[in-house]
């Protein structure tokens, strides 16, 4: 029955959005974060979408891997700033606000039509299995 | 007697799986809507469906276009064996295909076909059941 194989893929693509999320959050708090546990600056992080095989239809979704933004982080000169190094310059996250905000709203909806599409193949089976009666 | 009940069903049968096939495909699309480098898929319904009547194997084998193409013990599915490639309406960076409007529109109507099959095998059924019940 190749419509129980949608619940794979719906669920993968859950998964894989809420880490898209879970990500752009941990962005969005650590946006003025000067330091961390290594000492330097928090980079932003990126998702990398890859696609699986659910069957040889069915294509579900995972997260390949977490990457860096390789943009360049913001430098400032506050010379009275603790973090600042001898030149006084502070280096702040290279986390772009817009990006994040544009990030969520994308993979909230992509949640949204993931939950969507899990209704409408349980409503579908739920009609398959009454048939004949 | 048997050969007619299932002459009477197996078309709707083969309907029906055909669309529960392509609802998958429409499915995996839209998962895959952000993923870089997908390429979203689809297959021609009607001549699937045709390709699968015309057949005499209970599933359905690879599309043969000459006499002396040889079908493969093992058949594939439908879906992967004629399944093929959206033409793109729109360029995008990170050479994805899927355009969520059609693939959404896509995916209702199928959920909608498949649907009507249902209630399509149902009559059949509750016809054959009236028959034998003597109209009761």
């Amino acid at each position: 029955m190749s419509l129980f194989s949608i619940f794979n893929i719906a669920g993968s693509s859950m998964a894989a959005q809420s880490q898209r999320l879970n990500v752009v959050s941990s962005n969005l708090a650590n946006a003025d974060s000067v330091t961390s546990s290594t000492g330097e600056a928090y980079r932003a992080r990126q998702v990398v979408f890859k696609t699986i095989d659910v069957n040889e239809t069915a294509k579900g979704v995972k997260v390949a891997g977490v990457v860096h933004d390789p943009s360049p982080m913001k430098v400032t000169y506050d010379p009275k700033h603790p973090m600042a190094d001898e030149k006084g310059y502070v280096t702040s996250p290279n986390v772009n606000a817009i990006d994040e905000m544009v990030n969520m709203m994308s993979a909230s909806r992509s949640y949204q039509n993931s939950v969507d599409m899990m209704n409408t193949t349980k409503t579908l089976l739920q009609k398959t299995l009454s048939i004949g009666q | 007697m048997i050969n007619k009940l299932d002459n009477m069903l197996g078309f709707h049968q083969k309907a029906l799986n055909m669309r529960s096939s392509r609802q998958t495909l429409l499915a995996s699309n839209i998962a895959n809507a952000d993923t870089p480098g997908f390429k979203a898929r689809d297959f021609d319904f009607s001549r699937a469906l045709q390709t699968s009547l015309s057949s005499s194997q209970a599933k359905p084998g690879l599309m043969t276009t000459a006499a002396r193409h040889i079908n493969p013990a093992g058949f594939r599915s439908i879906g992967s064996s004629q399944a093929q490639y959206r033409i793109p309406q729109q360029p995008s960076a990170d050479g994805n295909t899927v355009d969520m409007d059609t693939e959404r529109m896509q995916f209702a109507d199928n959920a909608l076909r498949y649907d009507a099959g249902l209630t399509f095998i149902s009559g059949q059924i509750r016809g054959l059941l009236s028959a034998i019940r003597d109209g009761n």
